[in-house]
């Protein structure tokens, strides 16, 4: 069997942050190795670093020692202008709060990243309705956030995070908001766009039972270290 | 991002605070309008100043006296002073040789008399002066009663207003009437021989012609510098000539010995086809040994003048503009507070902090070109009312209407790319802070 490249990898990862004269280790010394395809469950309790890591993986943060390699890519070496197109093209968020735009329908929300992609206009209806067929909001297209359930809000968010067809998704507390059966609907949608298109998947959680079911391994943090790192089944 | 994904976003930003934006958006219009309003009216008063000018024929114009002076220091009697090689008499030949000069549009002598007019059988004394053809076209005629001469040999006469009433207070009644004209021709001894043959002597032979009164004007169209002193009865210029009336300069003439029957001129004004050619001509015609000379340096000191006074309201009306930068500053500065969370969105959806600078900045420029447009057109109509306001009061006073605000086509593209310059040199900070906002920090921010 060939084992294939690791899609994330963090080499003693640290991110410190300076508030008048302490400093606050938020991600000290983190090595972890995210193989392509891999459902990874982050957890840990407010404060642990799991988002401050989350982050750095997504190329909003930059670490202050140590590196994060995503697909071949160093990212601490990285202009800012290389992130953005990294964030663009590789990875895809989901977020607690859902972050979609208010004034916007759900296809001009889904079809967002495209036009940072400045993917051509002819391409874009396509993509978006694909992406929220795979969600099952296609009949929803012309609403706006207001009109939806958290859930539905959610899974815009998620069609909106794939449109782009990236290679890695990254999920910040996607089921913070919602009530336990929308949020497992939620991570069963999760779990089938890694097995189908295929995808690399780490998401940020506190909640065990949940990550026990549907991720392939469990990242445990505390005070910003990795405490365990096993198989979730 | 592309410009159009850019602006559509912008239109919708701009949108969804319409209040706060109309409202910046109208206080760049009304520094704008300031602006254009401002220099509307100093625009239109050069123009109005400069065409009046050139209409006048003054400085397209060169006036040809000769270089003989009588007076001049340490003279003596004609007879025994050393002529001026180089001097030449101003008389037709010289006439028609600077006719042919190039550029020349037209040489007309400055022919006036005194005169006694005779009107429903009463005596005037007045002044006669010839007017050519191309006076049609100096303005002085505009607003006139009646109509300028039908043709340049026509027997017609045109009466200043002042003279006009002293034959009648009714003006207009006397249009399409008949007046005698008594004035003394001047007809030559030389070419009838005997004692004072070749001596260049006149005698001065009473009579009489008569003209229709077919207009009244206003204006002393003949008076002032180069034209023909104050004259109260206008004939046309060939008429005058015919009549060969006794002029002043006559007794210079034969004091000087002409010997020759043709006219000889006190003066001459030559017009060249624009003023740039004034300068060259009247270089030319020095060359050939007259006196010359023109206004153009009047016509400079004027343009200066008016660049002054440009850049002075430029400089005044720029505060309103001013204040209204510090608008689009704060609308801005605003909107980057407001959308923190939705910049945060934008940066971790893959937007560059280029894309995000370019965001704020279409919105500052569409702010500035909406302004501008609105402004400009604001401007416009404030220049208009404040014209229709000064032709209201020059009505009133019996005078003619005047443009005094103007709004050329560069006027309106300068103001609204000094708008869209204006807002987008505004949109520097906010659009800066926009961009450097730390992402993690604005998806924090509630």
């Amino acid at each position: 069997m060939t084992e294939l490249p690791p899609a994330i990898r963090l080499e003693s990862v640290s991110r410190q942050y300076t508030m008048g004269e302490s400093v606050i280790r938020a991600v000290n010394d983190v090595s972890l190795t995210i193989p392509s395809g891999e459902f990874l469950a982050l957890l840990g309790s407010s404060g642990s670093g799991k988002s401050t890591l989350l982050n750095l993986i997504a190329g909003l943060d930059r670490p202050s020692t140590g590196s994060v390699v995503a697909h071949g890519q160093d990212l601490s070496k990285m202009s800012s202008l290389a992130l953005a197109r990294y964030r663009r093209q590789t990875v895809g968020m989901v977020f607690q709060s859902f972050n979609l735009l208010p004034r916007m329908t759900l296809e001009e929300n889904v079809e967002l990243p495209l036009r940072l992609a400045e993917v051509d206009r002819s391409e874009r209806a396509t993509r978006v309705r694909e992406a929220l067929q795979r969600v099952g909001l296609e009949k929803r297209i012309g609403h706006r956030p207001s009109e939806l359930s958290g859930g539905e809000q959610q899974r815009t968010a998620v069609a909106r995070a794939l449109v782009n067809r990236p290679k890695i998704l990254l999920a910040d507390e996607p089921t913070g908001n919602l009530d336990s059966a929308t949020g497992e609907a939620i991570l069963t949608l999760l779990r089938e766009i890694q097995k189908n298109p295929g995808m690399t998947i780490v998401m940020v959680t506190h909640e065990r039972t949940l990550a026990e079911r549907f991720a392939d391994r469990l990242a445990i943090m505390g005070d910003g270290k990795l405490l365990s790192n096993g198989a979730a089944r | 991002m592309k410009l159009r994904d850019l602006s559509d976003l912008a239109f919708r930003n701009l949108r969804e605070a319409v209040l706060r934006n109309s409202l910046t958006t109208l206080g760049v219009a009304v520094g704008v309008a300031s602006l254009v309003a401002m220099l509307s009216l100093g625009v239109g008063l050069q123009q109005l100043a400069t065409s009046r000018l050139a209409k006048s024929g003054l400085f397209d114009s060169i006036f040809v006296t000769p270089k003989t002076n009588l007076r001049g220091p340490g003279a003596g009697p004609p007879a025994t002073r050393t002529p001026d090689a180089k001097a030449r008499l101003l008389d037709a030949d010289a006439r028609a040789e600077i006719s042919r000069m190039p550029n020349v549009v037209e040489v007309y002598p400055q022919i006036r008399f005194f005169t006694e007019v005779r009107y429903d059988g009463k005596p005037y004394a007045t002044m006669v002066a010839g007017m050519p053809e191309s006076s049609k076209v100096s303005g002085a005629f505009d607003g006139m009663q009646g109509h300028f001469f039908s043709s340049a040999n026509a027997d017609e006469a045109i009466l200043q207003a002042e003279f006009a009433k002293e034959l009648n207070p009714q003006t207009s009644s006397l249009i399409g009437k008949d007046l005698i004209l008594r004035y003394a021709e001047r007809q030559s001894l030389g070419a009838q021989g005997g004692d004072a043959a070749g001596s260049g002597g006149f005698s001065v032979v009473p009579k009489e012609k008569h003209f229709v009164i077919i207009g009244v004007v206003e204006t002393e169209p003949a008076s002032g510098f180069g034209g023909f002193g104050n004259g109260r009865l206008l004939i046309p210029l060939t008429i005058a000539e015919t009549l060969r009336a006794a002029q002043v300069n006559d007794l210079r003439d034969i004091l000087r010995g002409s010997s020759s029957d043709k006219p000889s001129y006190s003066s001459l004004t030559v017009r060249v086809k624009s003023p740039s050619l004034v300068e060259a001509t009247e270089a030319k015609l020095k060359d050939l040994g007259f006196s010359a000379f023109s206004l153009l340096d009047i016509s400079k000191t004027l343009r200066g003048f008016f660049k002054v006074l440009d850049i002075l309201l430029v400089i005044f009306s720029s505060v309103a503009l001013a204040v209204a930068t510090l608008g689009i500053v704060n609308t801005l500065v605003m909107a980057v507070l407001e959308r923190r969370r939705e910049i945060g969105v934008l940066k971790a959806l893959g937007a560059a902090d280029r894309d995000v600078k370019q965001l704020f900045f279409v919105e500052a420029a569409v702010l500035g070109l909406v302004g501008g447009i609105v402004g400009t057109v604001i401007g416009w109509l404030i220049g208009r009312t404040i014209a229709f306001g000064t032709n209201v009061y020059l009505h009133s006073q019996n005078l003619s209407s005047v443009d005094i605000s103007s709004v050329p086509w560069w006027l309106v593209l300068a103001s609204i790319l000094f708008a869209v310059g204006v807002s987008l040199a505004a949109g520097l900070y906010p659009a800066s802070r926009a961009a450097h906002l730390d992402p993690v920090q604005a998806l924090r921010y509630e």
